[in-house]
């Protein structure tokens, strides 16, 4: 509570902009510079849909041999900004990764229509090049081209970040092959604070390489957290300090299947060049098969009869060594992730091993909560959030956890994540009618699949759809796309991804009243094609083809 | 088809001895008699070597058998990197004093031809101290058991590679078994297409079935039509088939005993050919006057035909295979009832207002070129129950009672290629494999006569949602389910549980190839897909 509080202080004017989002914003269109109405596909593929772009059909070239990115005089972020440093590389291979070296010399036009460079000012006196982004920070921006200078204002780098993409996305190919971009000005800022997307990296692992490939392509759809399920009952691929027997024995393989702390870092560090938090998951107290091999007695032995069946269950909740375990671990993994967040789960806790085991029914009857076993489940849940609470981390949970009436600190992010649009509906009722904050995951579970273009059903629903006062509506900070790892590994996951995902990634940054689908599958076709001439193979949507091909076969 | 042996005709004692023979047995598709046993023999990169037997009818110098030799010398040993080693002609520099020998035999030539309709792919394997012994027919046979001969290659946990004593009887249960890309929804580089060549050959598939061209796009660079791709394609140089590219397709395949069925659709799904050759398709009318759009191949023309021979006669010198796929599915009559000079054509003919009729002229005047040709049509040209119908192969590709229609066409005495089931650009979540395994393509009721007719089938790739980003993922392995469907006994392979780890294996298997083939369910391969 405490951290809130400090940051509430430090950022409340942006707490404010960023809790606004389920409030209609009226500046969803495009206009031109005279003021008309523009279909948003007209001039520009952006997306996800910028808050306000204004747009001219006035065109400047850019050359591969003069453009440069460079540092506003006055900005607070210089060239030892390794983030700004990085993205400047980065979007000027994006921007000009076709073009052959010398084909613009040939067609240099008359002085005054080429924009020479982007000028990156950041604004406020912390460009926070050094920190990680978080839950609060700022991702606004304002964008201007025009030659011979553009110009790009943001408050903070993370904001910066967002605008180079936009300003990449703007520029597009001649028939001669040459990059160009319009007269545009762009004032930008995202609906939702929290804008996920959800891997699953124990029913099947992940290479390091795909892991890093979707934050690239995260960071082209403007999405800001990736939550790594890391663990699950089917392996434990996170190489622990304190506990190396977790993944020695957990893992599919000790060192071919595992997250050494050097991967962690560094999956990190790529995150935070491109203003992604990663909100680690470590899944208790059920969901933990593959924990109990790297450490004895932390699985409930389930019993058949009087005597021990061989099998587990989940965490066991009634020993102190289990408690202490899990004060060591999440000490250790309060260091290793930066984020302020960490997700705990509490999801889908199988009742019956804990039923069969006469020691966990002694306990109950001790501890008085007859049958209820979710009396159970709460207070583990209640322990765990007690030691993850010293550890100085705000924590996320699964919808379960609040169902099932644990004692939360208001401070909690609750998960939605179940039922059908009705129930989840309910659901984010009377989560923000408790007070709590939530997000979204119900309508976006990507995993599951399905013939056709169903991402136009991610991109209809709506985390605000639910019926609530403006104030409960102001708890929903965001939602996450989700895919879970059961028919999912290196082989098939970022084309199942993507553009999928993009669908959710436009509900969550653009403006409510961006819905019109038919306008978004003209953009939407443009993008992933822009993702696939980056290197990210992303599905088709339709029969159609790209200029330039996936050519990763 | 009877079960010919028992799969678990095995040795059961010494398999338990030596704490059972792991994943040995996962050659995918099942062959028809396999009889492992527990002992091994081990194998090393430096010691390996094929040969031509003595009393072969093909040597060194047949390219078929020589690039298979390269080439399943570096799927057996992966770390050797290939590189020019294996081979008949092998200048290896061996550390071991006796190599691993393994001696093809095959009873006739010849090597420099096509895989074709009747083609015999039996073969034995016997896997033996020392050696092992490839007998067969055919080039094409013994292709077939070297693809097996790699399957039985397995590396221990020091990374040892090793082979069991094995003993393989096997053949084809159909002799069709074909693959469809289409190449014209969205344009498949030529690497996506070898790439799944390759994976073809590891699943014993021997028809790639091209439905290269289609309403949203021609990329079938022709050579005495340029202007169909140059204006039919999604883009002239960059999205289309050169005569080059169609000539290394054909190579490829050939070279795994694949054979190329290409497929020229019409008189539907041609909007795409309309660009390049001005008045092929009929124009359409909204009441007395042209609309501007057009609907199918105009019929009516005597241009129309002397297009389709001429197109038909360079596509048959094109492509070597003596099927040739016509289409003829899902025509709109709308277009047709709406134009007028259709209407008086109809009315001289004595049609009345039956379009089928139209459509049945038209396809039969166009088969009638394909001289020493078969014609495969989809089951629509079937359906329109035209009296004098000409011999074609049908391929029953519509959702629905699917064996009632094989039953109606083979009672016809026509040819069968089912497809129905087998339409996996449908997704759905989960393991929707199983659904493809579990068809029994003769559980129709007719007679022995009529079951013959049933030669095979084909897995569909329609391409609406699949270009080279996700097309590898979205075939294997489910290909693979059908695949072994179409070649395995069918008693044999009734059980889809028993299938499971199989195919599992096999998946791994194809991910260590290089083939991007996605997980079954949850778990791990050793090697997982290197790319992104």
């Amino acid at each position: 509570m405490l951290l809130s509080i400090q940051l509430q202080r430090e950022f409340g004017a942006l707490l404010l902009a960023a809790v606004a989002a389920c409030v209609a914003w009226e500046d969803g269109d495009v206009w031109d510079y005279d003021g008309h109405k523009l279909k948003d596909s007209d001039f520009l593929a952006l997306w996800p849909l910028p808050q306000k772009v204004q747009s001219s059909a006035v065109s400047f070239q850019l050359s591969a041999s003069r453009f440069q990115f460079t540092h506003a005089e006055g900005s607070s972020a210089g060239s030892d900004c390794s983030i700004l440093q990085n993205a400047f590389r980065r979007y000027f291979d994006y921007i000009f990764g076709f073009t052959k070296k010398d084909r613009d010399q040939r067609r240099r036009n008359a002085a005054g229509s080429e924009v020479l460079e982007l000028q990156v000012a950041i604004t406020s006196p912390d460009a926070e090049c050094d920190g990680f982004p978080s839950l609060t920070s700022d991702e606004s921006y304002e964008l201007s081209v025009d030659q011979p200078s553009a110009v790009l204002k943001a408050p903070k780098v993370w904001g910066a970040l967002r605008g180079l993409e936009t300003f990449s996305q703007l520029v597009y190919e001649d028939a001669y092959g040459a990059r160009n971009i319009n007269k545009t000005g762009v004032s930008d800022f995202p609906r939702f604070a929290h804008r996920g997307v959800l891997l699953d990296s124990s029913r099947h692992y992940l290479p390091l390489k795909v892991i890093l490939a979707n934050l690239e392509a995260m960071a082209m759809n403007k999405y800001n957290v990736f939550h790594w399920h890391i663990s699950d009952d089917q392996s434990f691929p996170y190489v622990s300090r304190m506990f190396p027997d977790l993944s020695q024995k957990g893992s599919y393989h000790p060192y071919t299947h595992v997250y050494t702390p050097a991967d962690v870092k560094m999956v990190i560090e790529f995150a935070r060049m491109r203003g992604i938090r990663v909100i680690a998951e470590f899944d208790t107290p059920g969901h933990t098969q593959s924990w109990g091999f790297g450490q004895k007695d932390l699985l409930t032995p389930c019993y058949t009869g009087s005597s021990p069946s061989g099998t587990y269950g989940p965490v066991n909740p009634i020993l102190n060594t289990t408690y202490d375990f899990m004060a060591g671990f999440f000490k250790e993994i309060s260091t290793v992730f930066p984020d302020a967040y960490v997700h705990l789960g509490g999801d889908e806790v199988d009742f019956s091993c804990w039923k069969s085991n006469p020691d966990i029914q002694k306990f109950m009857d001790q501890q008085g909560f007859g049958k209820d076993y979710s009396k159970l489940e709460s207070f583990y849940i209640q322990r765990l959030l007690d030691i993850v609470s010293s550890t100085d981390k705000g924590y996320m949970v699964w919808q379960e956890v609040f169902d099932n009436g644990v004692k939360l600190k208001m401070d909690t992010l609750i998960h939605v994540w179940k039922g059908n649009e009705a129930q989840y509906q309910a659901e984010m009722a009377r989560v923000t009618g408790a007070g709590y904050r939530t997000l979204l995951s119900t309508p976006w579970y990507l995993n599951r699949i399905s013939y056709g273009q169903d991402w136009r059903d991610a991109y209809k629903a709506d985390p605000c759809n639910f019926t609530g006062t403006d104030a409960q509506k102001k708890l929903v900070i965001g939602g996450e796309a989700c895919l879970w790892g059961e028919y999912v590994d290196a082989s098939n996951l970022t084309p199942r991804l993507w553009p999928r995902a993009s669908a959710v990634a436009e509900r969550l940054w653009s403006d409510q009243g961006v819905r019109d689908i038919s306008d978004a599958y003209v953009r939407l076709v443009q993008h992933r094609c822009r993702m696939v001439e980056r290197g990210i193979p992303a599905e088709p949507l339709f029969t159609g083809y790209c200029r330039h091909e996936y050519s990763g076969v | 088809m009877s079960s010919r042996c028992n799969l678990r005709f095995l040795i059961p004692g010494l398999a338990l001895l030596l704490g059972g023979v792991p994943s040995v047995l996962a050659v995918w598709p099942q062959p028809q008699q396999i009889r492992n046993s527990a002992e091994r023999y081990s194998l090393s990169a430096r010691a390996f070597l094929f040969k031509h037997a003595d009393v072969s009818a093909v040597r060194s110098g047949c390219d078929v058998l020589d690039q298979a030799f390269t080439r399943y010398f570096t799927l057996i040993f992966p770390e050797s990197g290939g590189g020019g080693t294996g081979g008949a002609h092998n200048r290896y520099f061996w550390t071991e004093a006796d190599p691993f020998t393994v001696e093809v035999n095959v009873a006739e030539g010849p090597c420099d031809g096509y895989p074709a309709e009747g083609s015999i792919e039996n073969y034995k394997l016997t896997v033996s101290p020392g050696q092992a012994v490839l007998t067969s027919v055919t080039v094409w046979g013994a292709l077939r058991g070297l693809e097996s001969l790699s399957q039985l290659v397995e590396q221990d946990d020091y990374g040892a590679y090793y082979i069991n004593k094995t003993e393989i009887e096997d053949f084809p249960r159909f002799q069709f078994r074909g693959l469809l890309l289409d190449t014209s929804r969205h344009y498949l580089p030529l690497q996506a297409i070898l790439k799944t060549l390759d994976a073809m050959a590891y699943s014993k598939l021997n028809v790639f079935h091209w439905h290269i061209v289609d309403d949203p796009s021609f990329p079938y660079q022709s050579r005495k039509y340029p202007d169909l791709s140059k204006k039919g394609a999604y883009h002239p140089f960059t999205h289309i088939y050169t005569q080059t590219d169609v000539r290394r397709v054909i190579e490829h395949a050939r070279l795994r005993g694949i054979r190329v069925l290409a497929e020229f659709d019409s008189p539907g799904h041609t909007q795409s050919w309309g660009n390049g050759q001005p008045s092929l398709l009929t124009p359409c009318y909204r009441g007395d006057v042209p609309s501007g759009t057009y609907g199918p191949v105009n019929p009516i023309l005597d241009s129309t035909y002397v297009f389709m021979a001429n197109l038909l006669k360079e596509v048959t010198s094109v492509f070597p295979d003596s099927y040739i796929h016509l289409g003829g599915d899902e025509v709109d009559f709308s277009c047709w009832k709406s134009n007028p000079d259709i209407k008086a054509f109809m009315k001289k003919m004595g049609f009345g207002s039956d379009f089928t009729k139209l459509e049945s002229f038209y396809i039969i005047v166009n088969i009638s070129t394909m001289l020493n040709r078969s014609s495969v049509v989809w089951q629509d040209v079937f359906d329109y129950h035209e009296i004098n119908r000409p011999r074609y192969v049908v391929e029953v590709w519509k959702w629905g009672c699917y064996l009632c229609e094989v039953r109606r066409v083979t009672k016809a005495g026509h040819r069968v290629l089912l497809s129905a089931p087998w339409y996996i650009n449908h997704i759905s979540y989960g393991q929707d494999w199983r659904n493809s395994y579990t068809v029994q393509p003769q559980n129709f009721s007719g007679t022995e006569e009529q079951k013959k007719l049933v030669i095979g089938g084909e897995v569909c790739m329609w391409g609406e949602y699949v270009d080279a980003t996700n097309l590898s993922p979205r075939l294997w392995p489910r290909a693979c389910a059908a695949a072994e469907r179409l070649w395995s006994d069918e008693v044999q392979t009734s059980s889809v549980d028993q299938a499971f780890p199989r195919l599992t294996d096999f998946r791994c298997r194809l991910l260590r190839r290089g083939i991007q083939a996605e997980p079954l369910y949850v778990g791990h391969c050793k090697n997982e897909y290197q790319g992104i």
